[in-house]
């Protein structure tokens, strides 16, 4: 065990995994943040909790993975180096780590131009792929990214982020193999909604072998409303949303209820490719809906339990 | 070279209101020839704000001027007689000519009249691109070209994130993503392997974040004495 966390038990005793997100608040009550995490206590293993989510300043990740741990909870603490030097974000993994959170999820982060405060300085010290190996390295050779020694010992399992439906798309999987050279032991995709680009993208993967060196989990984003997906199709990078897809949500007359539906057939299908290990499922503002989600895809539950 | 641009005229107003007599002195190496600072640009200047003195009824003197670099104090020693007539000057140059000249004439108010922009080229009449940061410790020969410190807007350095779509950078529709032209370049060249390497976090410390730099070279240094 790297950590011993819940989710790497799950992920490492061959069970399919899931996991929920949490946004933290945008002032100091955690109180909606954790009600959600409690909401799908049963339901999921362990809960991402995002890091100034879309550049966007919220309560800190570390913050709300404590939170979770006192609760008996596993987290999955998101570090962006976007808002850190490579001095804040070795003390953020040692404070999480001397706290109980043992799931540290590596990702670039969205430019800071996007979020809340375009004109911030942005500090991209180092970049994600890095930090992974930072990680690994302040874990299994015990040094800092100075080559000094840790006075006590890591345990972290460490995940990041692949996004199948970025580009060069031919160049995807080759950065995947070279996250995991870097160390990532656990990913989540983007959010899935091409399910033809998906499926090459996870052929080549499983060509590669890479499914073998890393858990895969597929991001899963169920859609509210059409204009949500209008927004998500047309100016999130990074995203694509075929035109059926808005077709059908539009064609629905209850558009909440067509998204779920969508979001679970989705689920379903994901687990009859080649490869994933979990599913990662991203309720943005609709985090009461994981539950039903998960009961809906079957075979899901309950949910394994380690002493 | 160094690209600049020119302030907004009300704030090259609002801070010359006070001076009576105002030399505008234009830079006729780099801003000049990005058509920022150079000679035609501070006759512009210098006629705009006597315009606007005019209509403010706040008679001014003024006069335009330019030397070949404000940044080397040789070129500046041609004028220096003639600028102390001046209450200010609007300098034209770059901030490293505004600075250079506030060091010459440490008694003289130097205004800036340009934003200094970043280092870069002119990609075709009327665009310039940056392209260097001037980090210190150069990557080009890893990329073959291209640097990812400046033309990724995350200066990442082992390849694109996920927000590169269709070659364009997240950040907007006008910027190209650094990381799918050092992928073209290197593919078009056959060293995609590159792409393969893992870069380890970058010496930052001979960029700015070490602090202000200098450079000494005492091979040629002219030593007192001789």
């Amino acid at each position: 065990m790297f950590a011993g966390s819940n989710l790497e038990k799950v992920l490492s005793n061959g069970h399919f995994a899931v996991t929920g997100e949490l946004g933290p608040m945008r002032g100091t009550d955690l109180g909606p943040c954790l009600e959600h995490a409690e909401h799908m206590r049963n339901h999921v293993d362990a809960y991402n909790i995002t890091c100034n989510q879309t550049a966007v300043v919220r309560i800190a990740s570390m913050a709300a993975a404590i939170k979770l741990v006192e609760r008996g909870m596993d987290p999955v603490m998101q570090m962006t180096v976007r808002d850190r030097n490579r001095i804040m974000l070795q003390a953020d993994i040692l404070g999480g780590a001397a706290c109980g959170v043992g799931n540290f999820l590596c990702i670039q982060g969205d430019h800071q131009t996007l979020g809340s405060e375009p004109q911030a300085k942005g500090v991209y010290d180092v970049d994600s792929t890095q930090l992974m190996r930072i990680i690994k390295n302040m874990r299994d050779e015990n040094v800092f990214a100075s080559g000094d020694k840790l006075e006590a010992p890591l345990k972290a399992f460490i995940g990041g982020v692949v996004n199948p439906f970025a580009d060069p798309f031919e160049y995807r999987v080759d950065r995947f193999a070279k996250k995991i050279e870097a160390g990532v032991q656990f990913v989540q995709t983007q959010c899935i909604y091409d399910m033809d680009r998906l499926k090459e993208y996870m052929k080549r993967v499983v060509d590669k072998g890479l499914h073998e060196k890393c858990y895969i989990m597929a991001g899963i984003t169920p859609l509210k409303a059409v204009g949500a997906a209008m927004y998500m199709k047309n100016n999130v990078a990074g995203i694509i949303i075929p035109d059926e897809i808005v077709a059908r949500l539009k064609g629905a007359k209850d558009k909440k209820k067509e998204g779920l539906k969508m979001a679970i057939e989705q689920i379903q299908q994901i687990r009859e490719i080649e490869g994933f290990k979990g599913v990662h499922i991203m309720a943005i503002a609709w985090e009461e809906m994981v539950p039903h989600i998960v009961e809906e895809v079957g075979g899901l539950l309950p949910r394994p339990k380690f002493d | 070279m160094i690209i600049g641009e020119r302030k907004p005229l009300e704030e090259v107003f609002n801070r010359t209101d006070s001076f009576k007599k105002i030399c505008v002195l234009g830079c006729e190496t780099c801003v000049a020839v990005c058509l920022a600072g150079g000679d035609k640009e501070a006759q512009e200047t210098a006629e705009a704000i006597k315009m606007h003195r005019e209509q403010t009824n706040n008679p001014v003197e003024i006069k335009a001027s330019s030397i070949q670099r404000q940044c080397e104090y040789e070129f500046i020693d041609e004028v220096m007689e003639e600028l102390k007539e001046y209450d200010v000057i609007l300098s034209l140059a770059c901030g490293v000519g505004v600075q250079t000249m506030a060091t010459k004439v440490p008694e003289m108010f130097i205004l800036p009249g340009l934003n200094t922009s970043f280092l870069g080229y002119p990609l075709e009449q009327g665009v310039w691109m940056e392209n260097c940061k001037a980090c210190g410790d150069c990557v080009l020969d890893r990329t073959y070209g291209i640097c990812p410190v400046t033309r990724c807007s995350k200066s990442m350095m082992n390849g694109p994130c996920g927000g590169s779509s269709e070659g364009i950078c997240e950040v907007s529709k006008d910027t190209e993503c650094g990381w799918a032209l050092i992928y073209d370049r290197l593919k078009a060249l056959g060293k995609l392997e590159y792409m393969d390497e893992i870069i380890p976090p970058k010496n930052w410390s001979t960029s700015f974040h070490g602090g202000p730099r200098k450079i000494v070279r005492e091979d040629v240094k002219i030593v007192r004495g001789e």
